[in-house]
């Protein structure tokens, strides 16, 4: 029997279409069920943070229950968390002054005189857990991602450690653990909010300058946070979908 | 079924090669691929369950009321009543899953004090702050105020 176009055409469409299905069936073999767990339902929340600058009077308790929680290295250029201060003349708003003493860690020393015509203020930063995370697309295996919930996490027992994603995040909120040459970040205290807890940072804070907000709460005060306020989030120019809300964020904070 | 023609027999031998590649690479990829990867996204799902079973050190406001109402009373309708009790003493996680044998320790009132009462510009002109070269008269804050209701009525 000679093959002709049309059993040739036939076998082939047939073969491609088998070993699609087939493999497509394999993936979900290997992918297996969804773990069950208990209380917490990845899809039933969308965690974002609200920081109100004008609250803020830089005492860096964030940044010290943050290092105590997490176990993030003491040394001062290991942050999952900072708090920076701006100094900025009022008409020269492009070039501010921005300086963190070890991120804040034990507060900031009095650097400027009262009533100079210049504007001070403080800014806490952390991780934005951006949607749409630079970070995240730049990592080659897959060791950082966006959770289901809105957290930009790391999966340390994956990462290499090729630091592609430390030069991604526009905002420097990555840093490699020097113990584990893996990278680490702010991971919004998974480990507790998904126990029903606040993160270290917001259960510290004693302005309640930021706070811990699900987005897919209809209760959840940070509606009305964002509603009642002038909301900006950090560099909105990169589209990436920041969930960090600033009250009151000046033109010059980068 | 005849014998193979002489000018099929390549294809089949190209199918069987075909085959063996295809299930290799099945094969690897099950070997390599982590379980749970792709469950959610390109990321291995069981990481998810990994960071959150890290523990905790700082138990959280609602676990010393547990135990401590009477600080909560006393809090309530002072300027310090939306502290967290761990803004000032420290993370207590091991103190509440074991009351009896962890103490925290007293916080060292002063230097606690001036971290955040401490005057300094960029601070909101709101927030009450003190020079303590002029406030007090270099003793401990707590002689005046009590730091649960730190109002002197």
């Amino acid at each position: 029997m000679a093959v002709d176009r049309r059993i040739f055409l036939q076998e082939t469409g047939k073969f491609l279409i088998l070993t699609g299905v087939a493999s497509v069936a394999f993936e979900h073999v290997l992918a297996g069920t969804a773990e069950a767990a208990e209380n917490y339902h990845l899809t039933d929340h969308w965690w974002a943070m609200a920081i109100d600058i004008d609250k803020c009077i830089g005492c860096g308790g964030c940044v010290r229950a943050c290092k105590a929680e997490n176990h993030v290295p003491l040394e001062p250029f290991y942050f999952r968390t900072w708090v920076e201060r701006y100094h900025v003349k009022p008409e020269d708003m492009e070039h501010p002054e921005v300086d963190s003493p070890d991120g804040g860690y034990d507060g900031f020393p009095e650097r400027y005189a009262q009533g100079d015509g210049t504007k001070n203020f403080f800014v806490p930063k952390l991780c934005n857990h951006c949607a749409h995370s630079p970070c995240v697309q730049v990592c080659p295996v897959g060791a950082t991602f966006e959770s289901p919930d809105g957290v930009v996490l790391v999966d340390k027992s994956y990462c290499l450690g090729c630091r592609y994603c430390v030069q991604a995040c526009p905002y420097g909120c990555r840093f490699i653990d020097p113990r584990t040459n893996t990278v680490d970040k702010c991971t919004l205290c998974y480990h507790r909010i998904t126990k029903g807890l606040t993160t270290a940072c917001c259960e510290v804070c004693p302005m309640g300058a930021r706070r811990l907000g699900d987005l897919k709460d209809p209760k959840d005060p940070i509606h009305a946070f964002l509603r009642d306020h002038k909301i900006q989030v950090l560099k909105p120019q990169m589209a990436t979908g920041a969930k960090v809300y600033y009250n009151d964020l000046d033109g010059s904070v980068r | 079924m005849p014998a193979l023609d002489k000018d099929k027999r390549h294809l089949y031998r190209l199918a069987v090669l075909f085959a063996a590649g295809i299930l290799a690479f099945l094969g690897l990829r099950a070997v390599m691929v982590p379980k749970g990867f792709g469950r959610y996204g390109f990321f291995r799902a069981g990481a998810l369950t990994d960071i959150r079973s890290l523990p905790i050190s700082y138990a959280g406001r609602a676990a010393c009321a547990d135990c401590h109402s009477d600080i909560v009373d006393m809090r309530k309708g002072s300027l310090h009543a939306q502290i967290g009790c761990e803004a000032c003493h420290g993370p207590l996680e091991a103190h509440a899953a074991a009351p009896d044998t962890t103490k925290p320790r007293l916080p060292n009132g002063r230097a606690l004090c001036l971290g955040c009462h401490l005057e300094n510009v960029a601070k909101p002109a709101s927030f009450p702050q003190v020079d303590p070269k002029e406030h007090g008269d270099a003793g401990p804050c707590t002689s005046c105020h009590n730091p649960h209701h730190p109002e002197i009525s």
